[in-house]
Parts: C-alpha cells; structure tokens; sequence
C-alpha cells in the first residue's frame, strides 16, 4: 500500500521534469526506458495485488492453524496453560508418550486395516458398477441417481442406520442372520467385529464417489480405442485389462489418493458407532486423536494434535508418492 | 495484552484445526459465539447493559418455562439477559476456548464434574470472591464442585441413578420388588425373569464417560475406591455385569448403549428393569406401562451410593471485576428457594437443598425415592479427586468394555486399568 503511495506522488513530478528537459536535446531512449521500468512496476504491484487475496486465505487459513497445531502438539498443555497461555515447549515429549501409549499400535494398525480394505472394496465395487453404468439401459440413469443415496446423507443419517442395523440383539442384519438359522453376531460389541463393521458402513458410503468418478474417466476413454482393440481381436477381459485399466490410469490414482485421504480421517462413522470401542477394537488414530483432545472432561490437547499431525503427514507421503508416480509418467 | 489476545485467537483456530483433520462434525456445527459476545463481556460495568449466559440445555427454547426464568433474573438485577444453550459435552471446550480468548460469559451453568476442571484452568471463580452463599446446598452435592477448602459454583439440581422395574414383567416372573435388596437378590430376580421369557435388565456401558456414570452405583455399592480400581470389590462388581450378560440376564447391546438407547430398550416393555436417571421420569409416564422405583442395592443390602448428576451455576472469571456484583444477583435469583422449584421442576430434577426437596416431594411423594437417592449421592470428582477423576473414569470405562465383550477378565481388565490410572495420575 505503501509502496503504491510513492509510486502515484513520484509521477506528475517526473512527468513535469521530462517536459523541462523536453527543451534540451535528451536522448528519447531515456524516457522509454523509464517508462518501461514505470510499467513494469506497476504491472509487478498489480499482479501481488491479484495474488493477495489468495495468499492471505492460504496464509490464514491454512498455514496459521497448521502452525499452531504443530505448536500445540510441541508444547505441554494443561488445562490451566491452556487458558492462561505460557505452556512450557517441551519438543516431541508429546510424540513420545502418543508412540509409547498402549492404544497406539492398535490405532495404527486399525488406521492402516481400515483404510486399505475401505479402498480397496470401494474401488473394485465403484469400478464394477461404473462398467456396469456405460452399457446404456433403460432406467440406467435413475438407478445411477439411487446409488448415490449414501453419499448424499448426511453422515449422522447413515452411521445411526448402520448401527441401528447392526445392534446385537434388536438388529435386521441379526434378524436375517437368524431366520436362516445362524447365530447372531456382536457387530458393534465384540472386539473381534467392530472393526469389520465401521469398514462394511464406510465402504458403502464410499462406493458412490468412486463410482461417480470413475463412470465420468470410463466415459473419457475414447470409443474409437475399444472399436479398435476389438477389431485386433481383443475380447471381453482381455479389452478390460489391456484398454480399459490402462487408460483409466489417470483417474484411477486420482481416485485412490483422494479415497485414502478421506478414509484415513474418517472420524464420524465410527464415532458414532462404536466410540472407537470396545476397548479400543475399532480405535483409529482419527478416533483417538478426538478422544484426546475433545471426548474425556479433561481433554489432553497435546497429544491429540501430535496425533493428528500424524495424520497430516501420512496423507502428505501419500500425496508425494502421488506427485512422483504422476512426474514420472508425463516425463515416461 | 492485545497481543496476548492475539496469540489466544490463534490457538483457537488451531484447535479448529486439529478438529477438522479429525473430521470432528460436533465442533463444526454451531458458529464460534465468542467474536459476536467478546465486547460485551470486557465492555461496561454493573448497571444495565448485556450479561451472557451459557447454558447445557439446548432443549429449551426461548418460550420455555427455564429461559423465561433467565430473562425475569435479568430484569430483576436490571441487566439485558443473552442466553446460549449448548449441547453439554460441546460446553466444556466452548468454555475453555472463550476463557482462553477472554471473553467468557457472565454466568455459566456446567456439569457437576467439569466444575474442577474448569476450577484447575483458572476460569472460574470462587464463591468467596464473588460472594454467593451455597449454605442452603446439601454439601454432598456441594462436595462436587469444591477443591481444597475452595468452592466454585452452586448446584442447580442434582439427577442421580436408580433402576426402573415394569411392574407387570415382575409380576409374570412372580417377583416382588420390595424383596430386591441386595446383588444376590437381584440377580435371583433377574433368573426368575429370564426364566419367564422375559429380558432381565438394561443400563448403559458405553465407552465414555456415561459409562462410569453408570458403573459406579455398583463399584461404590461394592465398597470400592476410586484411587484402587482393581481391588477384590472393583473386580466384583465388574463381575456382576460380566456374568448378567454372559447369563442372558442383560443384552449384549448395553455395552454400546447410552443411557438413552437403553431407555428404549427398557420402553419396548419386554425389561424387568433398567438403570436410569431421574431425567426420565417424563419419559417413564409416557412408556404405557405400570413402573416402579428402587434405589441400585448395595452389594450387601442397603442403598448404593450413586454418583451426582447436575449443574452447577458459575461465575467465570472476567477482566471487569466489576461484573460480578450483577452476575451475583443473577445467580442468586436463579438459585432462590422458588425458582429453583420451577428450574428443578422443568428439568425433571431434585433440587439441591433440603427446603426444596421437601416441597418436590409434597407435590409429588413418588419423587421421595430419588430424593433419598440423591441425599446418599457421591460426586464423582469429591474425596478430593478433582481433575483426577477423568483420569481414573476413562481407564475405568474402557476395563468394563473389556470385560463385557469378553476380550479380557474382570481381574486383568482392572489391573490394566489400575496400572493406566496411576501412571495417569502420578
């Protein structure tokens, strides 16, 4: 703002003084350079100008709180520090006790089992449909619109249902299980099944992105591209993994990356299912992190933002990995 | 100061942070209050102007009987009243945050074991410094929000735990309720229900905080402390639980129950009995059926202490000291003799001294167990537990899920609970 100031009170002075050495024989050159560096000024403080509002939103809206929350997570906060500042730095001691905790092996490996098989069934059951979706039949479209129902509910919505059809002793899915004369199953309550139930929900909750994506990259792959495989004799499965796969490439890695970012930070579903229980069986990192810092009366903010910047960085690798693969291809 | 203020906000926006990348939805719900009260809270001294209140009652809207109340206060000490009810497990962070940012509100309402953890943070003052008198509270109820020789608010009603029993399911079964005095006869009761093809109990073993609520009837009623959870009476009353569900005398679903879900259980009119609160009672009418209520029986006969539910009513701390004399009468008039009444009455609670409980229980002598209940209550956070006892409550709940879903014993979910606690709490 500043600089702008100057730049306007500079110019009717220079502009006087180059019509007073207008008398004098002044080298034109001179003028048109200034005016050239003039331009070019202003040209510079217009394009910050453009930026600014970008960069302030990135700067406060994202670089501030990762800032901070990187803080938080350095720093040992008790309630009283919290409120009235001054909470000593004690470096990774947050990310010590978080690794030496006894929940943390099992929030990983949860964090890992239920991202990996959430991916993968969301992925082969969205690709599965998608192919199912370009053989165009009457209907195609309505049906379409109905497999995108548990995306279009809200989380609470859905995650109440599931864990209403789940429940031991008043469930459907219970009920169904033992009119074919099978034995119920805790679901939500035993160790061994809450993990497999929040993965069944959110499965079904992510089949309609992948499904949309991948319908709308099938439909990118040119027709010409399947004619002529066929014409080369390529059939059925054969079309599918040597055309079809490769050319979905693409949108496939798109597709995974931004599935596993969501998967690794669901938190919803399986709060409101099983609260991460029983004991800790369905606890991921997203889980804990919550539980740390909001869902007891005395709520440990340090550690919970070590453990979501934990988080943040598994994304991030994965983010890389994404970059890289991507380089590598436009360079292959 | 205005940076300090500045450095607050920021840590605001962090926690903001942390919670999205947990996906946390509860937070993102409501818009942060703080900026829109900011200005009043620091702004004019005592008469007239605008006092906040913050409240964990979101049921009730602005023509209700409660926020009719707070607006009559306000008039009352000539003060504009600004009520926000916030969901109760959202109010301990909402609290923290404005304290943080300096603009908490004038007067605060808050479940009976955040009054210590708010106490520790320096958020709230003490009843001294603001002069409220909390001599007309019964000091058992009293005892939650005290630390040291220090107390922090008035209780505004207390809610305790009892069971509920279906008057026509134990009749089936051919039990008397009035025989139900100890575990042993309980349990006995709960044979002969099953017995009759019927289901025997429901409560709530969740893994959060409701779930030691709900536990704790027993693990006190069998003699047991707090600092020593994995003590013979710890792991038997953990036993009880583990062998009603085992038995099929309670549904496996109580251990992701919550105290509203196992309500509804209870409703479906095919459960003997149900461990619930007072809060019910409302509820309890319009279930259809005949019901009765007996205080949770100690492990050897006699009432178990259950543990206190309720609010107590605070002054946080405020930059203007010379707030408080308004925010005094406000709650003064809020925790009057009559007011009370009409506050405990709205709430389906009982009342927190002994002159209302008489009145409570003259209006209606069905309310006279609760109040016995009540008077034999423990708080959570009293024996000088304070910010200790979420310590000790988390390791806790978690050991009764275990033992209840089987992944481990009573005795070694205790003992690993025990262990987690003291390293908690050292």
């Amino acid at each position: 703002m500043k600089g702008t100031m100057n730049h306007v009170t500079q110019t009717p002075a220079s502009s006087v003084a180059g019509e007073r050495r207008g008398r004098a024989p002044v080298p034109p050159s001179h003028g048109r350079r200034r005016a050239a560096v003039r331009r070019r000024w202003s040209g510079q403080w217009a394009a910050w100008a453009f930026l600014a509002p970008v960069v302030v939103y990135l700067l406060v809206f994202y670089a501030y709180p990762l800032y901070n929350n990187l803080d938080l997570s350095l720093r040992d906060y008790t309630v009283r520090s919290f409120v009235q500042g001054g909470a000593p730095f004690t470096g990774f001691a947050n990310y010590g006790k978080v690794f030496a905790d006894p929940t943390f092996g099992p929030a990983l490996w949860h964090t890992v089992v239920f991202t990996a098989v959430s991916l993968v069934f969301q992925f082969t059951i969205g690709l599965a449909l998608a192919l199912f979706f370009t053989r165009h039949f009457r209907l195609s479209a309505t049906l379409r619109a109905l497999f995108l129902v548990p995306w279009l509910l809200p989380l609470i919505v859905s995650s109440s249902t599931w864990s209403w059809l789940l429940n031991s002793d008043s469930g459907l899915v219970n009920a169904l299980l033992a009119a074919f004369g099978a034995a119920p199953v805790n679901w939500l309550t035993s160790p061994d099944w809450s993990l497999w139930s929040v993965t069944i929900a959110n499965i079904w909750i992510g089949i309609p992105f992948n499904l949309v994506v991948l319908y709308s990259g099938l439909q990118a792959i040119p027709a010409q591209v399947n004619e002529a495989a066929e014409l080369d004799g390529a059939i059925g499965w054969q079309r599918f993994w040597k055309v079809t796969l490769p050319l979905l490439r693409p949108v496939s890695a798109i597709t995974l990356l931004l599935g596993l970012v969501y998967t690794l930070k669901v938190f919803d579903i399986i709060w409101i299912m099983t609260k991460g229980g029983p004991s800790d069986s369905s606890t991921t990192l997203a889980t804990w992190s919550y539980r740390l810092g909001f869902g007891n009366l005395l709520p440990a903010f340090g550690p919970g933002a070590a453990v979501g910047n934990l988080l943040i960085v598994m994304a991030l690798a994965f983010g890389l990995v994404y970059i890289y693969l991507q380089r590598r291809q436009a360079f292959a | 100061m205005e940076r300090r203020h500045v450095g607050r906000r920021c840590l605001g926006v962090a926690l903001a942070a942390v919670t999205a990348v947990s996906g946390a939805a509860a937070c993102s719900s409501g818009p942060q209050t703080s900026a829109s009260s900011g200005p009043d809270a620091a702004g004019s001294p005592a008469g007239g102007g605008t006092y906040t209140i913050w409240d964990p009652y979101p049921q009730f809207d602005d023509t209700s009987e409660w926020v009719k109340l707070l607006t009559s206060c306000g008039t009352e000490a000539g003060v504009t009243v600004k009520r926000t009810g916030y969901d109760t497990t959202d109010l301990t962070n909402k609290a923290l945050l404005a304290a943080q940012q300096g603009n908490s509100p004038d007067v605060l309402i808050v479940d009976n074991p955040v009054v210590s953890t708010l106490a520790e943070g320096g958020v709230l003052t003490t009843t001294a410094e603001t002069k409220l008198d909390t001599s007309a509270a019964e000091p058992n109820l009293l005892a939650a929000g005290q630390t040291g020789d220090k107390t922090y608010g008035v209780p505004i009603g207390a809610n305790t735990l009892a069971l509920f029993y279906n008057k026509k399911v134990l009749a089936k079964a051919g039990v008397d309720a009035d025989s139900v005095k100890d575990w042993a006869s309980l349990t006995a009761a709960l044979e002969k229900v099953k017995a009759a093809g019927k289901k025997g109990i429901t409560f709530s073993a969740i893994g959060t905080e409701e779930g030691s609520f709900q536990f704790l009837p027993w693990f006190w009623g069998a003699g047991a402390q707090l600092t020593k959870l994995d003590s013979p009476e710890g792991v038997a009353a953990v036993t009880l639980w583990t062998d009603w569900l085992k038995k099929g005398y309670a549904p496996n679903s109580v251990i992701n129950n919550t105290q509203t879900t196992s309500w509804q259980e209870f409703a479906t009119g095919d459960f003997a009995f149900a461990e619930n609160g007072t809060w019910q009672l409302a509820n309890a009418e319009k279930a259809g059926f005949d019901y009765g209520i007996i205080p949770v029986p100690a492990k050897d006969g006699g009432t178990a202490p259950a543990p206190t539910g309720g609010e107590f009513v605070t002054i946080p701390v405020q930059n203007d000291q010379a707030r408080y004399a308004v925010s005094q009468k406000l709650v003064t008039c809020l925790t009057s003799t009559d007011n009370l009444y009409t506050t405990d009455t709205t709430l389906s609670y009982i009342a927190p001294t002994a002159q209302v409980q008489d009145k409570q229980v003259a209006q209606n002598p069905a309310l006279k167990v609760w109040v016995s209940a009540v008077k034999a209550a423990k708080g959570r956070t009293s024996d000088d537990l304070g910010t200790k006892y979420p310590k000790i409550s988390e390791p806790m709940w978690k050991a009764v899920q275990a033992a209840l879903s089987g992944a481990q014993s009573p005795q070694a979910a205790l003992t690993a609970a025990q262990s987690a606690a003291a390293s908690a709490t050292q």
